[in-house]
């Protein structure tokens, strides 16, 4: 067997295979996140927009037979939760936390609703780049089939840092995160940038859910998130709101994921659930080390959460 | 003085500096050639205009247009060597029935600094937000260059090229300085070429009065930084007329002295004026030319600096000498010492020192008055003695025990507090009128049994022996406190904090702020009659009228201490308000 002429060097490639193929749900919230967090608000229901982008891509995908249009429509799904979560969370004195939680079951509970008929169905994925082929290695070759969607957001990362730093758009949307009455002493409408950030931000979870349906782990089932979207709000603290840094720990997220399932094939298997924690331990990890009552995060937007 | 001295041997320096500052303009060719272009066509809109008469909004943002991209502007750059003429006429501004603003009438000549004098609520501000747009004046004029122009927002201000630093910070803490310049400017394209930005930054940066780093968060500068940067953000914007709302308020004296002394230079070279708010007598003779005071509204004053002394300028403030209005005292039975403070010393939120090592006794039977410009300490103080802030050293000693303000320690000595902002600081907005009023006493007989079960009959009919023996007015006792108008929600602390019969030590700031009259009457009365009863009062109040009245002795905090002490009835009145001023 291929498996036991790799030997332990298979949990190094299970790891590298499970990071390249499930970071994108990470990387897309959490870059969705980041986005609403600069403009000073939370969206905890973006768990719940990565259900609803992950049923509705499926859905799509199986009905048009298209997965591409799948991920659109995705994105258009998270646009409409982002909708009603920008309306509730920007009226004065709601909280976003709260409004947050109810998405994240809203959310979820529709895309269980009209996800039941897709259960059993099988829709036509997204596609695979193949980037294996030097290799004689079928593990090597399957770990380097890569996800165009997963290199779309690879892509969005370094153009979202650059959007902050170098877009008039950008520096207003961190000035009415940072400063609210700085931003309304330059007559910005700090209402109209919060909306478009978070329905922007949506629109991102939604596709990111479009990935786990179409494309790893490319079914629909509804426990296929597993937290993922609650995770990458967690993980945009540890990235100190900076897109390239979401990137990189949404790596880390994807490989930790894969540590369960690369010590597995190589015949590990007890402490198998321990192993499958350890996105959850990371998690809690870092909002420990992260957190202090003595001081605040640093470079965290300065009204974030606050209603205005 | 040495700090005047420094500035009048650097004028020179500075005054080259500014010159090159306009130039910069002219000689800044570094523009991109399709915004060139753009600037002559404006350039020669203006010439058939005139120029002088340019007082549409709209033409003038050409200009500013012209001459940032700087292709030929050397005509704009002439056009604009003197900063236009501020007028205002006959401006009155009514809230309500008051009068914040009684027809007054005031001018800014071109390239002079001109202080704007008065006590707190003078109308001060309220006069510059009319100047900048933020309210629409009753009646009456602003005029630029003589002509009588509408300015509805900051904006349209913008546009005359007059340009405002608040007392506040508006710049983005979290952003760089280049950041926050390139942000405040009102038609700076969607995308930002930082390496162009940079340049012209630091091209600007080079001929500005301060220099402050480009690449630092705006968070990590000190307050005098920031408000250089809030200065340097208005010179950016090419405003020509800066209006400064207390501009030192946040800073250390020396920084204050650095940076007025700067924007002094910079008026002598002609190209600018600054109108600047202050109540500070210091800042206004050593770097003002002229002098506008208010009182109350109205137009107290006005005149060259260097004509007035301090002492006209403080009647002018202040009004007439005034004799202390006296309301009826009982000599006190025994005098006991009750709150002593030893070297107190407390910090501000920032963590830079707000109270530095006060002393002070206060006796049974005594009103002590704290006569101070807000943010000398005074706030602070009040903090610590309420226990809503720590001490950082210095003892606090109450009937000659420690005192660390705990709720037991403030039972058994019978220590209460009408602070500032009641509802913030002395209420639970939502809980009812009923429950706050018994905040103190809820845990206690009659109200409670055993100290956990809590009788709300007793609790609701002593409520409403407070709210009708106080007058009180509130639908029921049951309706949130919150729900409240300001002078009630002081009256009901009032009734809470005065209605205990063995209150030894009654701590009072600003108790009258905001009211009307007779609550104000009703609450001074209160005050007497507890003093009277053998209380120990310390009463903080910005407004020296209500001190002089109520208060047997007079202290005044600056600087966060205590810089003169009087019995009320041998103060000097010119000592206090030149000590208040920091003097």
């Amino acid at each position: 067997m291929a498996t036991e002429a790799l030997g332990w060097w298979g949990v190094p490639l299970g790891i590298a295979a499970g990071t390249l193929r499930g970071s994108a749900p990470f990387l897309f919230v959490s870059l969705g996140e980041c986005l609403t967090e600069k403009s000073g608000k939370i969206n905890l229901g973006l768990e719940g927009t990565l259900l609803m982008g992950a049923m509705s891509a499926y859905a799509i995908s199986y009905v048009t037979q298209s997965p591409w249009l799948g991920v659109l429509v995705a994105g258009l799904a998270g646009i409409v939760l982002g909708s009603i979560h920008a309306f509730l969370s920007l009226q004065p004195k709601v909280n976003d936390i709260a409004v947050g939680i109810a998405m994240i079951i809203f959310g979820s509970g529709v895309a269980f609703f009209f996800g039941k008929p897709f259960i059993q169905p099988v829709a036509p994925q997204l596609p695979a780049l193949e980037f294996g082929a030097w290799s004689s290695q079928p593990q090597v070759q399957s770990a380097l089939e890569i996800c165009p969607l997963f290199l779309i957001g690879v892509a969005i990362a370094p153009l979202m840092q650059w959007f902050f730093q170098s877009t008039r758009w950008g520096l207003l949307i961190r000035a009415v995160g940072d400063s609210p009455d700085a931003a309304r002493a330059m007559g910005i409408s700090i209402f109209k940038i919060r909306l478009l950030c978070i329905i922007t931000g949506s629109f991102l979870a939604g596709v990111g859910g479009s990935y786990l349906s179409l494309f790893y782990p490319g079914t629909w089932t509804e426990r296929i998130s597993g937290g993922q979207g609650l995770m990458a709000v967690a993980l945009v603290i540890f990235a100190r709101w900076q897109p390239m840094q979401c990137l990189y720990a949404s790596l880390l997220f994807g490989g930790a994921q894969a540590i369960g399932p690369a010590l597995q094939s190589v015949g590990v298997t007890s402490y198998y659930y321990l192993f499958n924690a350890s996105p959850y331990i990371l998690t809690l990890a870092i909002m420990i080390v992260t957190c202090s009552p003595k001081r605040t995060l640093r470079g965290a937007p300065g009204t974030l959460g606050s209603s205005h | 003085m040495s700090n005047q001295i420094d500035t009048a041997q650097d004028s020179n320096h500075f005054q080259t500096k500014a010159n090159l500052h306009t130039q910069g303009f002219a000689g800044d060719g570094s523009g991109t050639a399709d915004k060139g272009e753009a600037a002559t066509a404006p350039g020669g809109s203006l010439r058939e205009n005139g120029g002088v008469d340019c007082i549409d909004p709209n033409r003038l943002d050409f200009l500013e247009q012209a001459q940032r991209s700087a292709g030929g502007s050397s005509l704009a750059t002439s056009l604009l060597a003197q900063p236009p003429e501020l007028e205002v006429v006959n401006i009155t501004k009514q809230f309500g029935t008051m009068f914040a603003l009684d027809s007054v009438s005031m001018s800014l000549k071109p390239g002079t600094f001109h202080a704007l004098l008065g006590e707190n609520g003078a109308g001060k501000s309220t006069l510059v937000k009319c100047i900048m747009g933020f309210y629409a004046p009753t009646s009456g004029e602003v005029l630029i260059d003589k002509q009588i122009c509408q300015i509805a927002s900051p904006r349209d201000a913008h546009r005359y090229g007059i340009g405002m630093v608040y007392q506040h910070f508006t710049s983005v803490p979290a952003m760089t300085v280049a950041e926050n310049l390139v942000l405040s400017r009102f038609d700076s394209s969607n995308l930002i070429n930082w390496k162009l930005e940079h340049e012209q930054l630091s091209a600007f940066m080079q001929t500005a009065p301060f220099q402050i780093p480009l690449d630092v968060p705006v968070a990590q500068l000190a307050a005098g930084q920031k408000q250089k940067l809030e200065i340097l953000k208005q010179l950016y914007l090419k405003s020509r007329i800066l209006i400064l709302d207390e501009p030192t308020s946040v800073l250390t004296p020396k920084e204050a002295d650095e940076v007025l002394g700067l924007l002094q230079a910079e008026v002598q070279t002609g190209w600018l004026s600054v109108l600047m708010i202050s109540h500070k007598f210091r800042e206004v003779t050593a770097f003002a030319d002229e002098v506008t005071v208010l009182r109350k509204g109205k137009l107290a004053g006005h005149g060259l600096v260097k004509e007035l002394s301090i002492q006209d300028m403080a009647e002018m403030m202040m009004g007439e000498k005034r004799e202390p209005q006296q309301v009826e005292k009982v000599a006190p039975s025994a005098l006991a010492p009750i709150l002593q403070l030893k070297d107190l010393h407390a910090n501000k939120d920032n963590g830079l020192e707000a109270v530095a090592g006060v002393n002070l006794t206060i006796y049974s039977g005594e009103i002590v008055g704290i006569a101070g410009i807000s943010g000398n300490g005074q706030r602070e103080l009040v903090e610590v003695l309420a226990g809503q802030r720590q001490a950082t050293s210095g003892q606090v000693l109450v009937n000659g025990e420690i005192y660390r303000a705990t709720r037991a320690e403030m039972f058994r000595h019978q220590i209460f507090s009408l602070p500032e902002e009641p509802l913030r600081n002395a209420c639970v907005p939502n809980m009812s009128v009923a429950e706050n009023l018994a905040l103190r006493t809820f845990d206690r007989p009659p109200q409670a049994k055993g100290g956990w079960l809590l009788i709300h009959r007793v609790i609701r009919q002593m409520a409403q022996a407070l709210v009708t023996r106080f007058s009180i007015k509130t639908p029921s006792v049951d309706t949130p406190v919150g729900n409240l108008s300001g002078g009630n929600v002081q009256r009901t602390v009032l009734a809470r904090e005065l209605s205990s019969e063995r209150i030894k030590l009654l701590i009072a700031a600003n108790p009258c702020f905001g009211l009307d009259f007779a609550a104000v009457e009703y609450i001074h009365g209160q005050i007497v009659a507890a003093r009277n009863r053998g209380v120990a009062v310390l009463l903080v109040s910005e407004d020296l009228d209500e001190l002089l009245k109520l208060s047997d002795r007079i202290v005044v905090i600056s600087g966060g201490r205590f810089v003169y002490e009087s019995v009320t009835t041998n103060a000097d009145f010119a000592a206090i308000s030149q000590s208040m001023a920091g003097h």
